[in-house]
């Protein structure tokens, strides 16, 4: 019963570490270059996750406050606010470096014709 | 409350590895879609609606929209 | 090379797994993570800048730094994907070219040895050589949707300091109703309501608005980014002088993040030449 709710409790780690090595496994392991970028899409997403489930407190509220704790505010009573602040810039931030990741991959189709790596390894060497 | 994440994670890995194992550059990027709001679904359970609201712009909008962008630019073909 | 992959990421997953125990349980609330700096956020936030929503707070005055930098840093991706993909040839391309008569509404394809009509003939106008005949549901749809859209952004804004929302969001969205307006039209559409030069222009004013409130804070003589100061010229005391402060700098962080969303689509979607969308 205790190893039940030992795994139960901390569920969140196991799948956030699955999604980690999830992602760090396409990223080294696919040849085609958009899917290592779906990779790193998967890896960004299971750090976010990670620190948001840290924020999370059981019985606590949205990190909105109340209209009626204003004067007393009790901090148990609201979620932690700083990791979402930290993860909301993170996303936005994401996805800009996602938008130049796949730029790049564009001018590399422009270049070679392809997004299989070692097709592009070979059109190198074969110059 | 915690059958409900389980249930939304188990979803999202199942997401995440047919994103990487489809064969077809744009049903990928339509799966990451679907795996990115999946996220966004799990933060908003777990209270962090301000980091739900960006993920489920950003994440599930733009991004896809940047995704299939590139597949229309280049190809769809896949080897793996 | 999967093989080693595979063995590299299971190794260091199983030494993740083992060490998972010193990981405090879900949801604790005597966690490290909430135990040092985020009581004091909790408890201050309402009393110092008079907004209950408190990630707003943290976001623009407690940790302004931060998100300064970070649409600086969305700028510079903006200006990446420009210089990278960027070409300012005039995208004549080879094969044939399509041209819509516009008094009949006929459809004319000249080819590649053809004369084609001077560019700022009103009677012929070029589309794309993909170009599909539009679909009149999507595009009224999308029509009607944009107003809305853009006037729910503005509200999420407006709004950040009592509900979830704020530049961040709002800039997202915002540059989706353009993008949208991409998609169902064509580029050509949405380059004249709003071009590559405004879209760099209003980026650029985006990091500026924000730099530059922390900048007239520091030549008055308090800190880089500490709002009090300009209290005088909102018309307020101190406290709202916060409140006010965190809603110019979530415009100017709106601003930035719209326009660089606009600016990396439209690069992304035509290969650099902005003749032929999506």
């Amino acid at each position: 019963m205790d190893a039940v709710a030992y795994f139960v409790g901390k569920y969140n780690y196991w799948g956030c570490i699955f999604l980690f090595f999830l992602g760090m496994y396409a990223m080294i392991s696919k040849t085609n270059l958009v899917k290592k970028i779906i990779g790193l899409f998967i890896f960004q997403t299971s750090i976010i996750l990670f620190f948001i489930s840290a924020s999370f407190k059981h019985d606590a509220t949205l990190p909105i406050l109340m209209e009626e704790s204003k004067g007393a505010i009790d901090p148990v009573m609201y979620l932690n606010p700083l990791p979402h602040v930290l993860m909301l810039t993170a996303i936005v931030v994401a996805v800009a470096t996602l938008g130049v990741a796949l730029t790049l991959t564009v001018k590399v189709y422009r270049i070679y014709g392809t997004l299989e790596e070692d097709e592009i390894n070979r059109v190198i060497q074969s110059h | 409350m915690i059958t409900l994440d389980i249930i939304v994670f188990t979803l999202i890995i199942f997401c995440a590895i047919g994103a990487l194992t489809v064969k077809d550059l744009m049903a990928a990027a339509i799966v990451t879609s679907a795996y990115s709001f999946l996220i966004c679904l799990l933060l908003a359970v777990m209270g962090a609606v301000d980091v739900a609201f960006t993920e489920a712009t950003v994440g599930a909008g733009v991004s896809t929209v940047f995704f299939v962008a590139t597949v229309f630019q280049t190809t769809r073909r896949t080897k793996d | 090379m999967k093989k080693l992959a595979l063995i590299l990421c299971v190794f260091a997953g199983g030494i993740l797994l083992i060490n998972a125990h010193y990981l405090p349980m879900w949801g604790d609330p005597e966690s490290p993570a909430s135990a040092h700096l985020s009581p004091f956020f909790i408890e201050n936030a309402y009393a110092h800048t008079n907004a209950p929503n408190m990630v707003a707070v943290v976001l623009a005055d407690y940790r302004s730094y931060d998100t300064m930098f970070e649409a600086a840093v969305v700028l510079a991706a903006g200006l990446a994907c420009f210089f990278l993909l960027r070409s300012r040839g005039k995208g004549r391309k080879g094969g044939p070219h399509y041209y819509r008569h516009i008094p009949t509404g006929a459809t004319i394809r000249i080819d590649e040895k053809g004369k084609l009509p001077r560019e700022d003939s009103k009677a012929f106008r070029p589309i794309d050589a993909l170009w599909t005949p539009y679909d009149p549901i999507i595009r009224t749809t999308c029509r009607c949707l944009i107003p809305f859209l853009q006037i729910y952004s503005l509200y999420v804004l407006a709004h950040g300091h009592y509900s979830p929302g704020g530049g961040f969001q709002a800039g997202v969205v915002l540059g989706a109703t353009i993008i949208l307006l991409a998609i169902s039209h064509n580029l050509k559409t949405s380059i004249q309501r709003m071009s590559e030069r405004t879209a760099a222009l209003w980026s650029i004013i985006g990091v500026a608005i924000f730099a530059g409130t922390g900048l007239i804070c520091l030549l008055l003589g308090m800190d880089y980014l500490n709002y009090e100061i300009l209290a005088p010229f909102l018309l307020s005391d101190a406290v709202m002088a916060r409140s006010h402060s965190i809603l110019i700098v979530e415009i100017g962080v709106t601003m930035a993040v719209m326009a660089v969303m606009v600016w990396i689509y439209y690069n992304l979607s035509s290969a650099g030449q902005q003749d032929e969308g999506l």
